[in-house]
C-alpha cells in the first residue's frame, strides 16, 4: 500500500514537472503570441495541478496533515488560467500585434477593423 | 433547483427534530428520506427533479478533465516535432448559449481544450472568435465543440 501512494506521489509530480518543461520550451519554439499562449494557457495549467496534487497525497499520506488549500488552489488554478491566456491574447491582437504569417485564416481581422473605426 | 436542495434540507432537519437524533448519521438519514419524498413528488416542481442536473455537472467536470489531459498530450506533441508543420487561424464560431454564465464557462472549456484558444467575443455574445493552433478542418473543429461542451451546458442549464 505504501509502495502504491509512493509511486502515485511521484508519478505526479514527475507529470507535473514533465508537462511544465513542455510549457517553457513551447514558449521558446512557438513562433507568435497566440500559439504561445497555448502553450501557457493549457499545460501550465495541468503541470501545476499534478504538482499540487502531490503535494496533497504526500502531506495526507506521510505527515497525516490534510491539507485542503492545496485543493482550492487547484479550483482557483482552473478558474484563472483560461481567462488569463484569454486576456492577454485579446490584449494582444486590440493593441495591433501581428499574428505569425503561417496563418491560414483570420477572421477576427474584420472585427478588429470594425472597432477601430468605431473609436475614430 | 436551489429551492429543491433547501426544501430537502428542510426536510431532514425536521426528521432529526422528530426522532430526536441531532448527529450526523440522523442528518443523512433525513436527508435521503428527502429525496425520496421529493422524488414522488417531483411533478410539483417547475424545474426538474435536481439530481438530474447535478449528474449533469459531474458529467460535464469528467468531460472537462478529459479534454483537458487530450489537450496537453496535442501541446506536447506540437511542442516537441522536430517539424514546425501547424498552421494557425482564427475562425468565428456561433452559439446558441444565451446567458452570460454559460458563455463564460464555453469560453473557459474552449481554452483548455486541444489547440483552441478564445481570443474574442463579439458584442452580442453570439459569436466566439477562437485561435486554433493547427487548422486542418474548421468545420469539423466547430461540430466537434458544438456536439460535447455546449450540448453538456445545455444539459446542465435546461430547466
Amino acid at each position: 500500500m505504501m509502495i502504491l501512494i509512493n509511486t502515485l506521489i511521484i508519478l505526479s509530480i514527475a507529470l507535473g514537472t514533465f508537462f511544465i518543461i513542455v510549457t517553457a520550451i513551447g514558449l521558446i519554439r512557438f513562433p507568435d503570441v497566440y500559439t504561445r499562449a497555448h502553450a501557457a494557457s493549457k499545460s501550465a495549467t495541468l503541470g501545476v495541478m499534478f504538482i499540487l496534487i502531490g503535494a496533497f497525497i504526500y502531506f495526507w499520506a506521510e505527515e497525516g496533515v490534510y491539507n485542503p488549500r492545496l485543493l482550492l488552489g487547484i479550483l482557483f488554478l482552473f478558474i484563472t488560467g483560461p481567462v488569463g491566456g484569454h486576456l492577454m491574447a485579446r490584449a494582444a491582437y486590440f493593441s495591433g500585434v501581428k499574428p505569425w504569417k503561417g496563418t491560414v485564416k483570420d477572421d477576427l481581422k474584420k472585427e478588429y477593423d470594425r472597432k477601430k473605426a468605431c473609436e475614430k | 433547483m436551489a429551492i429543491q436542495i433547501l426544501l430537502n434540507f428542510f426536510i431532514a432537519l425536521i426528521w432529526m427534530f422528530l426522532s430526536i437524533n441531532f448527529t450526523g448519521q440522523g442528518l443523512i438519514i433525513g436527508y435521503l428520506l428527502g429525496l425520496v419524498m421529493l422524488y414522488i413528488m417531483r411533478n410539483m416542481f417547475t424545474s426538474r427533479f435536481y439530481l438530474h442536473r447535478l449528474w449533469a455537472v459531474i458529467k460535464l467536470t469528467c468531460l472537462f478533465f478529459k479534454e483537458l489531459w487530450l489537450a496537453n498530450i496535442a501541446v506536447v506533441k506540437i511542442a516537441l516535432a522536430t517539424k514546425n508543420t501547424m498552421e494557425p487561424a482564427f475562425f468565428e464560431y456561433p452559439t446558441v448559449l444565451e446567458k452570460d454564465w454559460e458563455v463564460t464557462l464555453l469560453s473557459s472549456l474552449i481554452t483548455l481544450t486541444p489547440g483552441t484558444i478564445v481570443v474574442h467575443v463579439s458584442d452580442d455574445s453570439k459569436l466566439l472568435y477562437i485561435h486554433a493552433i493547427d487548422i486542418d478542418d474548421v468545420d469539423a473543429t466547430i461540430r466537434s465543440i458544438k456536439d460535447s461542451f455546449e450540448e453538456a451546458i445545455l444539459e446542465v442549464s435546461r430547466s
